[in-house]
C-alpha cells in the first residue's frame, strides 16, 4: 500500500496522476479463512481491522453482498457523540469517539472527523430533567458534556429560534468534542487498511447459508461457492434476522426504515450539530454547504430502503419551526436505510448459540458513531472470547432482564 | 405511503390515520412463564424479509385494531382482517402462497 501524503499528491500531480493504485484489492475468495466477517459496513470492516492490528489475525475475509459501505454506513447523517446515560454505553461510545479523534492518522486516510460539537435541545420539562441527569451521569463516567442555558444555545447557533410557539428551547446537553465524520471515508479507510494487511474483501457476494458441524460453525455458502472458516462474525445490520435464521437462532430485533435528506448547498450558517429529539429532527451542515437532515424511523417493518413521505414532512415541519430560515430551502436528495432495532435500543455484541459464531448488530439508528469502538471490542471478543467493552451487550440480556435502556434516556437516538 | 383497507368498514385508510402495533399473532406469556417464553413474547420477532403480519389501530377513525398481511420486501398488502383472529383467513393465505410459495411463519395459535 502506497502511503498518502502531501508529497504523494505533489508527485502524482507531476506525472498526471498516473501512479495512484487502487485503494483495496478485489480478489476471488480462497477456500478457507481463519475468520469470515459477513457484511462490509463500518462495523464489519472495523472488526476485521482490529482483529489484524490488535491480535495478528490476518487470514480474514469480509464478504459483502453489495458494495462495501453501501449499507447504513453510507446512508447515515454521520453524527458522532458519546453522551449516553448507561455506563456500558458510555464506555463503548466514548471509546469509539476517542478512536475517531486520530483515526485519519491511524488509517492514513482522511475520514474528515470534525469535532464541531453536538447539541441536544431540551424542549420540554421532561427533557430538561433527562439531559441534566445525563450530564451528571457523564461527569461520573468521565465523558465531557455539559448542560447549557438557552442564551448559550442562541450564541452557538444564531439561526435557531429559541422561543418558538410550540416547543421553546429550554436549554441543551452540549458535547463539545462530538461532531461528524465522512461516512464513506470511514468504510474506505478501514477497507484499505484491511486489504493492506492481506485480508480479502469480497464484494458482490451474498452469504446464503451458514454451515455447521457438531454445534460449531465451519463455513458459509455464498453466491461464489462455499467458503470454510474457523470463526464467523455476522455484522449485517438490517439483515441480521436473515443471517441468524441461517445460523439457527432468532434475535430480538425488528428492521425498519430510517430516512435522511440533504438540501441544496448554502453558505455556512451553522457550525455545530443540533438534535431536537422531542420534535424528531436533527440537522448539521456539510462541508459542501448542504443541510443534512434526519428524523425518526418509519412506523412499520420494511426492507425497501425507502420510507414514507409523511415522516419527512413531520421532520421538516419541526425543523422549520426551530430554524425558520430554512423554510425556503430546496431539498436535493432523500434516501433510506434499514436499521435493526432492539427492545432497549442498545446494540448486541455477543457470542451466539452456534459455537464460534459471533454477532454484532442492533445498532439501529445510531451506530455510525460507534464504529471504531465496536470493531475494537468485537475483535477482542472474537479473538479472546471476552471483551470488557462488549460484555454487557450479550444477546441473552433480554432473557435475563439486564437491559441497557437507552430508549427512555435518549427519546430517539443518533 | 401505506394504504390499508379497513376490514370492518371497507374504507381505504391512509397510513397517517393509523398507528402500527407491531408484529401480530404473538402468543402472550405473563408472570410464571419460563424465561424463554417470556423473552419470545416480549422481544423476539419474526422480522421476515417477505411475509409479515402486523397489528394496526385505526387511531383517527373507528378506534379498532386489525391485522395486515404485508410483504416487507415489496410493500404489497395481501389483505387485512380483524384482530380478534388467531390465524389469517384462508383466502389471504392463498394470496400469499401465490406470490411467495413455501412461505412460513411461527405456528399460528
Ligand atoms: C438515515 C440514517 C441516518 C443515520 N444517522 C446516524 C447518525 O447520525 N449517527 C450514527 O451514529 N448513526 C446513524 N445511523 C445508523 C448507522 O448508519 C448504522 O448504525 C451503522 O452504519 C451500521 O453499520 P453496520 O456496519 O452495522 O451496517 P451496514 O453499513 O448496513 O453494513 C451491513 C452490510 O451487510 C451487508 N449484507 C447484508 N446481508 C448480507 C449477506 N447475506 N451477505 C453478505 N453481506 C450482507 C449489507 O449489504 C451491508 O453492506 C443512521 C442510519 C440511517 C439509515
Amino acid at each position: 500500500m502506497k502511503h498518502y501524503s502531501a508529497f504523494a499528491v505533489a508527485r502524482e500531480a507531476l506525472r498526471y496522476h498516473t501512479g495512484w493504485e487502487r485503494a483495496w484489492r478485489s480478489p476471488e475468495p480462497k477456500k478457507r479463512y481463519d475468520v469470515i466477517i459477513v457484511g462490509a459496513g463500518g462495523h464489519g470492516l472495523a472488526t476485521a481491522y482490529y482483529l489484524g492490528k490488535n491480535y495478528g489475525i490476518q487470514n480474514v475475509a469480509i464478504i459483502e453482498k453489495g458494495w462495501l459501505g453501501g449499507g447504513n454506513t453510507g446512508r447515515n447523517t454521520t453524527i458522532i457523540r458519546s453522551n449516553y446515560l448507561q455506563d456500558p454505553s458510555a464506555a463503548l461510545y466514548e471509546k469509539a469517539r476517542g478512536l475517531y479523534e486520530d483515526l485519519s492518522q491511524e488509517l492514513n486516510y482522511n475520514i474528515m472527523f470534525s469535532p464541531r460539537g453536538v447539541m441536544m435541545l431540551a424542549q420540554t420539562q421532561h427533557e430538561i430533567r433527562g439531559y441534566q441527569r445525563t450530564a451528571h451521569a457523564n461527569a461520573l463516567q468521565g465523558v465531557k458534556t455539559e448542560w447549557i442555558e438557552p442564551e448559550r444555545v442562541k450564541e452557538l447557533v444564531p439561526i435557531i429560534n429559541i422561543d418558538g410557539p410550540r416547543y421553546p428551547v429550554l436549554g441543551a446537553l452540549w458535547q463539545e468534542r462530538g461532531g461528524t465524520a465522512r461516512h464513506d471515508a470511514v468504510a474506505w479507510g478501514y477497507a484499505r487498511a484491511c486489504s493492506a494487511m492481506g485480508m480479502d474483501i469480497i464484494q458482490k457476494c451474498e452469504v446464503t447459508g451458514v454451515r455447521s458441524e457438531n454445534g460449531r460453525v465451519v463455513g458459509v455458502d455464498t453466491t461464489k461457492g462455499a467458503i470454510d472458516c474457523e470463526k464467523l462474525g455476522i455484522v449485517v445490520a438490517g439483515h441480521s434476522g436473515q443471517l441468524a435464521e441461517m445460523a439457527g437462532f432468532r434475535l430480538p430485533l425488528e428492521s425498519v426504515a430510517l430516512q435522511a435528506l440533504v438540501s441544496e448547498p448554502i453558505k455556512p450558517c451553522m457550525d455545530v450539530v443540533v438534535m431536537a429529539n422531542t420534535v424528531h429532527g436533527y440537522m448539521s451542515q456539510s462541508d459542501k454547504g448542504e443541510m443534512v437532515i434526519g428524523g425518526g424511523t418509519d412506523g412499520f417493518n420494511n426492507f425497501t430502503q425507502r420510507g414514507s413521505f409523511h415522516h419527512i414532512e413531520e421532520t421538516v415541519r419541526a425543523l422549520v419551526e426551530t430554524f425558520p430560515m430554512i423554510s425556503r430551502l430546496k431539498m436535493l436528495r432523500q434516501w433510506g436505510g434499514i436499521v435493526d432495532m432492539t427492545g432497549d435500543r442498545s446494540p448486541i455484541l455477543s457470542t451466539t448459540p452456534l459455537g464460534n459464531c459471533f454477532i454484532n448488530c442492533g445498532w439501529g439508528t445510531g451506530g455510525f458513531k460507534a464504529i471504531p469502538g465496536s470493531g475494537w471490542g468485537m475483535a477482542q471478543l472474537m479473538a479472546t472470547g471476552h471483551s470488557p467493552l462488549t460484555e454487557a451487550f450479550t444477546m441473552d440480556r433480554f432473557k435475563e432482564g439486564r437491559f441497557i435502556d437507552e430508549s427512555v434516556a435518549a427519546g430517539v437516538a443518533h | 405511503m401505506l394504504t390499508l383497507k379497513c376490514p370492518f368498514t371497507g374504507a381505504m385508510l391512509d397510513e397517517t390515520e393509523l398507528h402500527c402495533g407491531g408484529e401480530a399473532h404473538r402468543k402472550r406469556f405473563g408472570p410464571g412463564s419460563s424465561d424463554e417464553d417470556f423473552e419470545t413474547y416480549m422481544f423476539v420477532r419474526e422480522n421476515r424479509k417477505g411475509v409479515h403480519f402486523e397489528l394496526w389501530l385505526h387511531a383517527y377513525g373507528i378506534g379498532k385494531w386489525f391485522i395486515a398481511a404485508r410483504d416487507t420486501e415489496t410493500l404489497e398488502v395481501y389483505g387485512t382482517y380483524p384482530a380478534q383472529t388467531t390465524e389469517p383467513p384462508q383466502d389471504i393465505k392463498d394470496a400469499i402462497t401465490a406470490k411467495r410459495p413455501g412461505w412460513s411463519w411461527r405456528e399460528f395459535e
